[in-house]
Order: structure tokens, then sequence, then C-alpha cells
């Protein structure tokens, strides 16, 4: 009885569904799961206790919180001003646009290194912002300010790339109907625009957030790196390997790997929702 | 509420969308624009809604200058014709747009909105689709939404760019006709834009017919088929036959020959003598003004056509006549071609 057969497989005129799964599979655990499975055997080698103490450890849930607050904040600065990029670019003509738009990936491609000295050099007591600021007492470069900053620069990209598109496929009739609806311009932005345009902001918002609790290069420049102040949990990973405790290493990032995994699981479910409610799929 | 349009210009670069563009609209009329894409139609009605501004000219609601209130302002509910629904509402809320974003002393309670929406909701006939979201509706849904939106705000002026365009031929004939018996039911004076005679003929009380943005005619869906008043109307609305000819002092000629037409006023030089088909009888060539040789006939459904080539100063030239069904035409046969009720125009 073929009928009752368990199978993965729905009667489809889209032929390759065995290969491609199967070399979507191998793919994935080839490039993405082989490594992350390597993380936890060495995090074995540790006992369950011993975890307890390396990731409950000040210094560690210090750089954990450094890391993931900061990153959230950055990603969230980051739709902010990334949505009203995106609205000029869309909705205006200037001139050198074209240079403007291009100026936006360049954190994309910038060795963050790089990216990072420059921030550090402006933002330092003496640096062309930082003179600036410091009469305020507002001090950037080496404080948890600073590794904000390092990570907004990083997300623009991401939010702007996304919400692009998205923004741009938008019909101007929409605002339209609504003002003759009666509606000014600020309900048309909040119940009209912001709300078809929310499912790509909260794609770009992952994406930065991503990024930013990944990065490494840029932030290391611009933080001083004092334990308990703005150490970030991936330097605090780098000391422990140039420490030689491999296993202390592998334990903060798998808790940096779950944690990670699941706020991207929450966004995306989050995403899909919104997704559903816009009537995307029926 | 009458609408006044008068003197309305509108440029687009170097492109003249509407010229020196007048017309009256009484209070409580189904008005339809109808002309071919690029005529200034749609341009027309934006600048009557608010969404364009005119270059020069007035347009007035009820006398009062309606130029200086933005459309927000000015009350008039827009069905766009791609529907502009918002994705991310509900059906309901969709409807409910209109009086949620009321302000200050306008503001409904929740349950007034409820009511009102409800009731629009039944009017469109769409109550059981309250809950859906727009990608979950079919055209003609979507349609009736839009409509029931644009109710919502108790216009007393409805627009309607294109309403039934992207429908299917069945349910387009079915919207039309519940659009008409809308209008009737409510207070309310709308004007429509359609490239597409037929709805504008069936559905409006006066037809605005309009051709690179100028107004050819106004006039009922009557007058505009039977006594078109440019040689374009003639055109644009129901079949023509066109037959050549030159206008002498108030006679016609097809060469040096007089046809036994009237020139019906018009002045000395060439001239397009416009018939429908119907109004032109397949006579003996011998008594009728045009003669011809048939080269081809076809039948479809009701209609049958004949190709007949008639002489012309400029060679020869064919047109298609109306055959009666009961009159036999053989091929080759030379037929004479009579037209009972024409129209002269300058050539």
């Amino acid at each position: 009885m073929t009928a009752s057969r368990l199978t993965l497989r729905h009667p489809s005129v889209i032929p390759g569904f065995g290969l491609t799964l199967g070399l979507t599979l191998t793919w994935l655990s080839l490039i993405v799961l082989l490594p992350l499975s390597a993380l936890f055997i060495k995090t074995s080698e540790i006992s369950f206790a011993r975890f307890l103490t390396i990731v409950t450890s000040e210094r560690t849930l210090h750089a954990l919180q450094i890391s993931f607050g900061l990153s959230l904040a950055a990603a969230a600065v980051n739709v902010v001003f990334g949505a009203i990029v995106v609205w000029v670019l869309v909705r205006y003509d200037f001139p050198l646009k074209r240079v403007v738009d291009a100026l936006i990936d360049i954190p994309f491609a910038l060795p963050t290194a790089v990216a990072g000295i420059a921030l550090t050099a402006l933002y330092a007591e003496n640096g062309w912002i930082g003179s600036l600021l410091a009469p305020l007492g507002i001090q950037v470069s080496f404080t948890p300010l600073g590794i904000l900053v390092a990570l907004i620069f990083i997300g623009l990209p991401f939010v702007v790339r996304t919400v692009q598109p998205v923004l741009a496929d938008l019909d101007a009739e929409l605002e339209e109907a609504a003002a003759s609806l009666g509606a000014v311009r600020s309900q048309t932005i909040w119940r009209v625009i912001v709300p078809s345009v929310w499912p790509a902001l909260l794609t770009g918002f992952a994406l930065a957030f991503a990024r930013a609790v990944g990065e490494y290069g840029s932030v290391i420049f611009i933080a001083g790196n004092l334990p308990g102040i703005s150490e970030i949990a991936p330097l605090l990973i780098v000391i422990r390997l140039e420490e030689f405790r491999y296993a202390d290493a592998t334990a903060i990032a798998v808790v940096m790997l779950l944690a990670s995994f699941a706020l991207l699981l929450v966004i995306n479910r989050l995403q899909r929702w919104s997704e559903l409610r816009g009537g995307k799929a029926s | 509420m009458s609408i006044d349009v008068v003197g309305v210009t509108k440029r687009f670069k170097s492109f003249t969308a509407l010229d020196n563009v007048s017309l009256e609209i009484r209070s409580g009329e189904l008005v339809a624009l109808l002309g071919p894409s690029g005529s200034g139609k749609t341009t027309l009605l934006r600048i009557i809604a608010g969404l364009d501004w005119p270059d020069a000219g007035a347009v007035r609601f009820d006398g009062e200058d309606a130029l200086d209130r933005s459309v927000r302002e000015r009350n008039v509910g827009f069905v766009f014709q791609h529907y502009a629904l918002f994705r991310h509402m509900s059906v309901f809320e969709n409807v409910a747009f209109g009086l949620r974003v009321r302000r200050g002393a306008d503001k409904l309670p929740e349950a007034a909105i409820r009511a009102k929406v409800n009731e629009l909701l039944s009017l469109v006939q769409i109550d059981w689709l309250a809950e859906r979201y727009p990608a979950q509706l079919s055209g003609g849904q979507r349609q009736r939404v839009a409509l029931a939106r644009a109710l919502a705000i108790s216009p007393r002026v409805l627009l309607l760019d294109e309403p039934f365009g992207a429908l299917d031929a069945k349910v387009r004939k079915e919207l039309r006709r519940w659009l008409r018996h809308l209008h009737e039911e409510l207070p309310v004076t709308s004007v429509l834009v359609t490239h597409d005679q037929e709805e504008a003929l069936e559905l409006a009380d006066r037809v605005v017919v309009m051709g690179r943005g100028k107004i050819e005619q106004v006039g009922t869906p009557a007058d505009v088929y039977d006594d078109p008043a440019t040689a374009f109307v003639h055109d644009f609305i129901g079949e023509t036959i066109a037959f050549p000819g030159l206008a002498r002092s108030g006679s016609l000629y097809l060469g040096d020959r007089a046809l036994g037409l009237d020139a019906q006023g018009l002045g000395d030089g060439p001239a397009r003598i416009l018939a429908r088909p119907h109004d032109v009888e397949i006579a003996d060539p011998a008594a009728s003004p045009f003669a011809g040789r048939v080269l081809a006939v076809r039948t479809f459904g009701p209609n049958r056509r004949a190709d007949v080539e008639i002489a012309n100063d400029g060679g020869p030239l064919v047109i298609e006549a109306a055959v009666p069904r009961d009159q036999s035409l053989d091929v080759g046969t030379k037929v004479g071609l009579k037209p009972h009720r024409y129209k002269v125009f300058a050539a």
C-alpha cells in the first residue's frame, strides 16, 4: 500500500525534490552544522557544573549582556534611522542620489578593523567629534557608547537594503487613498506605510542584530575592552583562546549561539505572523 | 453637490494633458468621462479629487472654490483603478479607516464605527467577508471593498477611476448594474472614468467624450451615439463607416460626380461622410451615391459584413458594410451603398 507509506514527498509538478533537498542538507551540514557541532563537542569536554561556573561568572555575564544589549539597541537605532534613509532614497530625487545610495554599502565592504580605527579616531577625546562631545561630558571612545556607535555603523546597510525594495514597491496610490479618506500625514505614515513595510523592517532588524552580535573587528578598537565595562563576548572568547582555555571559549560561544538562535527564531515568527496578517500567504 | 470645472489646463512637462477644459456636473448626476488612453480623463478626475492641481483654471463644489482645499478636506470618495486597499488590514478595518482617522469633535465612538461599517458592508453585499484580508478576495470583491471604503466618509462626490477595468467581462456587467442602482440610492454625485464606451453609455446620465486633452462632446448616451458632434466622437463611439467626398456649395461630390447627399453646412473642401453600419443600405448601384465590387463576405453571430471596394481619387477604398442576414450577396457582384443617416465633417 503506497498510500499509507510515510513520505516527505507530496505529488508535485516541480521535479528534483529529492536531489535538491539532499544537496541542501549536505551543504548545510558541511558549512553550518558541522562546525557548530564541533563547538558543542568541545564544550562537552568540561562538566556541566564547570560549564555553569564559566557562563555565570560575572565577567562572562557582563560580556554577554554588553553584546546582546548593545546589539539589540544598535539594531533598533538602525531600524529608525535606516527607515528614514530609505524614505529619502526612495521618495525624493536630489543631486548625487546615486552616490549617497552607494555610500550605504560601504560598511559592507570596509574591513571592520579600518572602520573601528576610523571611528575611534573620530570619537576620541581629541578627535573631530569627540572633542565636541567632551565639553558636554560625553565620552564615546573606550566606553559602551563607543561599541554602540560601531555596531550602528556596521548594521545600517542591512536595514536599508532590506527595506528599500519593499518601500519602492509600495504603491503611491495607498497614500492617496489614505489622504482621500481624511487621514493626515502622520496617520498615513503610522497606519498605512509603517505596517506595510513592517515585515521588511523586522528582517532588517534581525540581520542588523545578527551582524552586531558577531561583530569583532570594529568594536575592539573603539571599546577599550575593560572587563566588566566595555568587553564584548566575542572578545572574551578570543581572550580565552589565547589563554589556551578552549573549553571555556566554546562554552561562551555555545551560550551566544543558543541565545542568538532563540532571538532570531522569535523575530522570524513575528515576521511570519505579520506577513500572514498582511495576507501575503493564504 | 454640483461640480464646476472652469478653463482647467494641466501640463506634464511638454505634454498637455488638459487644454482649457470646462465642464458642469449637476448635483446627483452620474457622469462618465470617456476617451482613449492619454485623453486626459484620469487627470481631470484627479484634479476634481484634489490629487493633482491644475496649472490654470478653477474647480468649484456647489459654487465654492475647491482648489484651496486638499483632498483630505474635500470629502470626496475616490475609488482607485487598482483599488489601493490596505493589505495589512481586514476588510472591516479597510472600510473603517476613514472613520478611525477622524479627530477631535468628529471622532466616533467604537460602537458607531462598527454600526456604520456593518451597514456599508451589507450595502455592498460583502458583510460575510468582514474578517478576510484583501489578498484573500476576488477582483469583484475587492472592488466592492474599495467602494464601501470610499463611501464610509459619507462623500457627496464619488469619483471612480476605471472601476471595472481589471475585472472579467461577466463580473463587469453585473457590477455595472449594481453601481447604477447604488448611485440612485445614495445622495451622491458620481464621476466615472472609463475607456469602455459600452460601460459609459449603459451607466451614465451624461457622457463626456474626451480626446487629446479636450472635451469633444457632452451629452446623453443617445446624443453622443446618434448625433456625434465631431468626427472624433463618431469614430470613437460605436462602429463607423467612412466615405470620402468633396463639399462644393452645399453639395457633396466624389470626383466630378454629384453624390446627391447634403453637405450639412460644411464649407467647400474635402469631407468625410460618416455613418453607422446599420444606416447604410446595400442598394442598386445605379441609384446609390457609392458603388463598388464585393471583395469578401463574413458572417459572425448575428452580424454579416461585406468588404466593398469603391473608386476614389486617391485609389480604390475598401469599406466594410453591414449586410442584412436575409440579403444574399455574392463575392464579385457590383453593389451600391446608400447612407440613410450620416454626418459630414471636414476631412
